[in-house]
């Protein structure tokens, strides 16, 4: 079994992070330069960490695959960032925040992690605003703040429909300015293909260039991934088209623990598929819910209308309108948390009310907020995203209501870490969406943008420095020892294995492929035969690929294919991992949902007896079964209660 | 809807490039332009041909990542749109559509409809940020800000980095790209302090990177796909005028 030590600090929970820093080790300056730290990822977590380490003394070099960091997929976040100010005198606290986060989290995130997360996010405001990011202010000149799913205090901080862009804007102001100051070199359109282990631990990384085809390796102390969330192995999801799992694919494969794949998060507001062409499905921010009305027909002959066109939402009486959160759920009604809204939208469209021509939609009504408010307040608050509705789908949503569906969206699983962010491999720390550790089963709006830079600069900078003070003995390691060596030949044995098939197929029919059959039966409502059913289908797929794959092009070159093919190879083993571990979790609890187990109103039914652990699963060779190890969580200072909203 | 494509193919930066066409058919009105390669790559591959390369990656208009020069227009016809979010219902059917690259001394072709716009990012490292450690920052109420000038900082900070200024300007100008990111520091208190390095660097660094002058045209400003406006610039030339005489 592997050893999973979480090393929480001692004391009470408000007292374990002054605790830990009291008591860690330190890098003293002069040793900072001789130290070697990569970052994978220039999103919210590796950007903010690279330069913060940076800005320490320590040398660091950063890797991204877009041609400049500042593209990373972090800068699509639309909503908000929460902190526990209380600039709105609304009662919030830094306990208040923690137990929001970890009761919408479903009580399957580690108690000592989520506080701290809490802790910190005062300081990310701070610091945000002193890199000078434009957040929305009041009249009076102070911050502005507004309320998302989940929670019933004002907390999330934002810049128009762009705050994960400005974030992002300057955390990469901050690595510019240590790129120039010589602390950090930037590597870009340069993608992590392989981590290196010496003596057992991580000591750098085999990458490829993504212009010249040329791989290389790179050295380092301690290896940072900040490399987000796989959420693109359902092929459609309102991921970028580049993020991908394989760092985090290959780090698991040398013996990093995954924690918690199972855990997917699937928001309630997107807008729906409309044809098999189809790339990527957006999304409208959750904000929308806070005047928007959601709704389909009570009546099915309604629906099949709907669906054939014959009639629209507006022929449709108010009495004939099923506005089913408010009537399930009527303390928090459209507000309730997106695992819930999710399974509710989704629970009308199996029963055959959907309501556009695949039947897998529901409304999003502004009507009575433009009666109450007036066209020009809601143009206001939401103006950017009905602009892009109206872009994708060619209806306007202030004259119809909008129609939404729930998509893939987050990933709360990732690589096991424990409180230092260190995983199961000394020396390779998880940052960000990369790691599984702060959001538990469900992620509450606005709580990624806040984690991604609390690990980055404020977490790893200190934590790291733990693991970097023994090291400062070891000297830099030349790439030319055997482990380098072997790593960049398995490396190319891969490419050349994938150039080589030179079957039928594109990648991009078997990643459509692997989308349907995850989800259709790994999706939002997941059952034991069709999970099991769904890990026959991926295996004999990832059989085809291996036999049937074409990729054009040349490795020696500017090579998308090449890219995908890459990522795809490994979304095909990791899918089959996100299977495996919704079946072995015999309970449901934030975005996983077992049909099996729920109430006889149709809510999650957790097992806290059972199942209140981290799933942690760690690769035991290729076609093995993966070894399943269990962290117990351990809740000394909350109460463990019955998610409700009601 | 059925489609003739132009399309610029050039095997790498230093290879020559050429006009290829290509037919496609069947094309949904409501398919993105990017869809609308997509699915003309998958032709390609079936064939045994290579797909046109061409950058991309949120699709949701954000990221900056995607370009394309469509008829002769950064982005295509569609006011504030980027490539992305353009979509085939703005077309024609049977129309002839000519694809392009950037076109700009200081963005080289890697291949097909691909560029190297790192330009941009070493004109921020010359200065486009504000100087802080982490950790270093007081609370963030301390310094009111008024609404309007938050609301036009914003406005200047929307800029995606997508290079469409400077791909339409006659000059190769980088000018409307540096005026944002030099007016939402000039219009906050928190950039005014390292105000006039910031301007001298990031213009002394956009001219050494071969950009070219602003001669007042407004190509920019009409096919930036976030609408940011000309007005920046004038405010760029004041910084810089101010920051030079003192
Ligand atoms: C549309 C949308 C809206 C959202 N809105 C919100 C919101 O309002 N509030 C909120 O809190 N959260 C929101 N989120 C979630 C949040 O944006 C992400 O969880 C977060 O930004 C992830 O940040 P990250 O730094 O961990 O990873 P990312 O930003 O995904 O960065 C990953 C980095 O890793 C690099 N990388 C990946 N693989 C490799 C490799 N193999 N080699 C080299 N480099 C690699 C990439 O180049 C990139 O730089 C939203 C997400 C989406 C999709
Ligand atoms: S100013 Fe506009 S056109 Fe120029 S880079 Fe910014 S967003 Fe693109
Ligand atoms: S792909 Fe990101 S802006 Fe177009």
């Amino acid at each position: 079994m592997t050893v999973l030590n979480s090393k929480i600090p001692q004391g009470p929970l408000q007292e374990k992070w002054k605790n830990f820093k009291a008591s860690q080790k330190l890098v003293n300056p002069s040793n900072k330069r001789k130290l070697d730290v990569i970052v994978v990822g220039t999103g919210l977590a590796g950007a903010s960490a690279a330069s913060s380490l940076g800005e320490m003394g320590f040398n660091v070099k950063v890797f991204c695959y877009q041609d400049s960091p500042r593209r990373a997929h972090s800068i699509a976040a639309q909503g908000g960032i929460n902190a526990a100010k209380n600039y709105q005198n609304d009662g919030d606290s830094i306990y208040r925040l923690y137990y929001d986060t970890i009761k919408g989290g479903d009580y399957r995130a580690r108690e000592a992690n989520v506080y701290r997360l809490a802790e910190v996010s005062n300081n990310i405001i701070d610091q945000c605003v002193a890199q000078g990011v434009p957040f929305a202010r009041e009249y009076g000149g102070y911050l502005d703040n507004r309320s998302f799913g989940g929670a019933q205090v004002s907390r999330t901080f934002y810049a128009r429909g762009q705050t994960g862009q400005q974030l992002l804007l300057g955390a990469y102001g901050s690595l510019s300015r240590q790129i120039k100051q010589g602390t950090v070199t930037l590597y870009s359109r340069c993608t992590m293909m392989d981590l290196v282990i010496i003596d057992g631990k991580a000591r750098g990384i085999i990458t490829r260039d993504l212009v010249t085809g040329e791989i290389q390796r790179h050295f380092a102390h301690a290896v940072v991934l900040a490399t987000g969330g796989y959420g693109n192995v359902y092929y459609l999801s309102t991921n970028a088209m580049g993020s991908n799992s394989s760092a985090a694919w290959q780090a698991y494969k040398k013996g990093a623990c995954f924690g918690n794949p199972a855990y997917v998060q699937i928001h309630p507001t997107c807008i729906p598929v409309h044809g098999d062409y189809q790339s990527k499905l957006t999304l409208m921010s959750e904000s929308l819910r806070n005047d928007g009305r959601i709704w389909v027909p009570k009546k099915k002959e309604d629906s099949e209308k709907l669906q054939k066109g014959l009639i629209k939402a507006s022929d449709i009486a108010e009495e004939d309108r099923d506005y089913y959160l408010e009537r399930r759920y009527p303390a928090f009604g459209n507000l309730v948390p997106r695992d819930v809204a999710s399974r509710a939208a989704k629970e009308r469209c199996d029963a055959g009310f959907g309501v556009n021509g695949t039947g897998l939609a529901v409304f999003l009504d502004f009507k009575e907020a433009i009666g109450r408010l007036g066209q020009h307040k809601i143009e206001e608050r939401y103006g950017n995203l009905f602009q892009m509705y109206e872009k994708i789908v060619d209806t306007n949503p202030y004259k119809q209501p909008m129609m939404i569906y729930p998509a893939i969206h987050y990933t709360m699983g990732g690589i096991w870490v424990d409180y230092e962010l260190m995983t199961t491999i000394p020396g390779l720390f998880a940052i960000g969406e990369a790691n599984f550790s702060d959001h538990g089963a469900n992620r509450l709006g606005a709580s990624a943008l806040m984690q991604g830079l609390a690990d980055g600069y404020f977490v790893l900078p200190y934590t790291i420095q733990n693991y970097l003070a023994d090291e400062i003995r070891t000297p830099r390691l030349s790439t030319d020892m055997p482990e380098f060596v072997e790593a960049e030949k398995n490396v190319n044995d891969r490419i050349n294995h994938l150039m080589g098939i030179n079957g039928k197929h594109s990648v991009d029919h078997f990643h459509k492929e692997l989308g349907k059959i995850m989800w259709e039966h790994v999706g939002m409502g997941r059952t034991e035969e069709g999970l099991k059913k769904g890990i026959e289908l991926i295996k004999e797929l990832r059989g085809e690929f291996w036999k049937d794959l074409r990729v054009a092009g040349d490795r020696n070159e500017f090579n998308p294919e090449l890219e995908k093919a890459d990522r795809v190879a490994d979304f095909l083993e990791l899918g089959e991992l996100i299977a495996k571990d919704a079946l072995q979790r015999k309970e449901s609890c934030g975005g996983h949902f077992r049909e099996e187990y729920q109430t006889p109103e149709g809510e999650a039914l957790r097992d806290d007896k059972d199942y209140m652990y981290v799933s942690a699963w760690a690769f035991k060779g290729q076609d093995q079964e993966p070894e399943l190890n269990k962290e117990p969580l351990v809740y000394e200072s909350t109460e463990v209660k019955v998610r409700n909203y009601k | 809807m059925d489609f003739t494509l132009k399309i610029w193919r050039q095997a790498n930066a230093k290879a020559k490039g050429k006009f290829v066409t290509y037919e496609v058919k069947n094309i949904s009105s409501d398919c993105s332009f990017l869809e609308m390669l997509d699915i003309l790559n998958e032709q390609l591959i079936d064939k045994i041909e290579k797909p046109v390369c061409f950058d991309h990656d949120c699709r949701e208009g954000i990221c900056g990542m995607c370009s394309l020069y469509i008829n002769g227009q950064p982005h295509g016809p569609d006011a504030q749109t980027t490539t992305c979010q353009l979509h085939m219902r703005k077309f024609k059917d049977g129309d002839t559509i000519v694809i392009e690259p950037w076109r700009s001394k200081a963005f080289p072709i890697i291949k097909d409809l691909v560029v190297d716009r790192s330009a941009f990012d070493k004109i921020i490292q010359a200065g486009g940020y504000i100087s802080l450690n982490a950790g270093s920052a007081q609370d963030a109420n301390a310094i009111p800000i008024r609404k309007e000038l938050a609301d036009k900082a914003m406005d200047a900070a929307a800029c995606i980095g997508c290079g469409a200024c400077v791909a339409t300007c006659k000059n190769g100008s980088a000018m409307l790209f540096v005026a944002a990111k030099v007016s939402q520091f000039a219009l906050l208190p928190q950039g005014k302090v390292e105000a006039k390095e910031r301007v001298k660097a990031m213009v002394a660094k956009m001219d050494e990177l071969g950009f070219g002058n602003c001669s007042n045209t407004g190509a920019c400003e009409a096919e930036c796909p976030k609408g940011i406006s000309i007005s920046n610039i004038a405010r760029l030339n004041r910084e810089y005028f101010c920051a030079k005489m003192s």
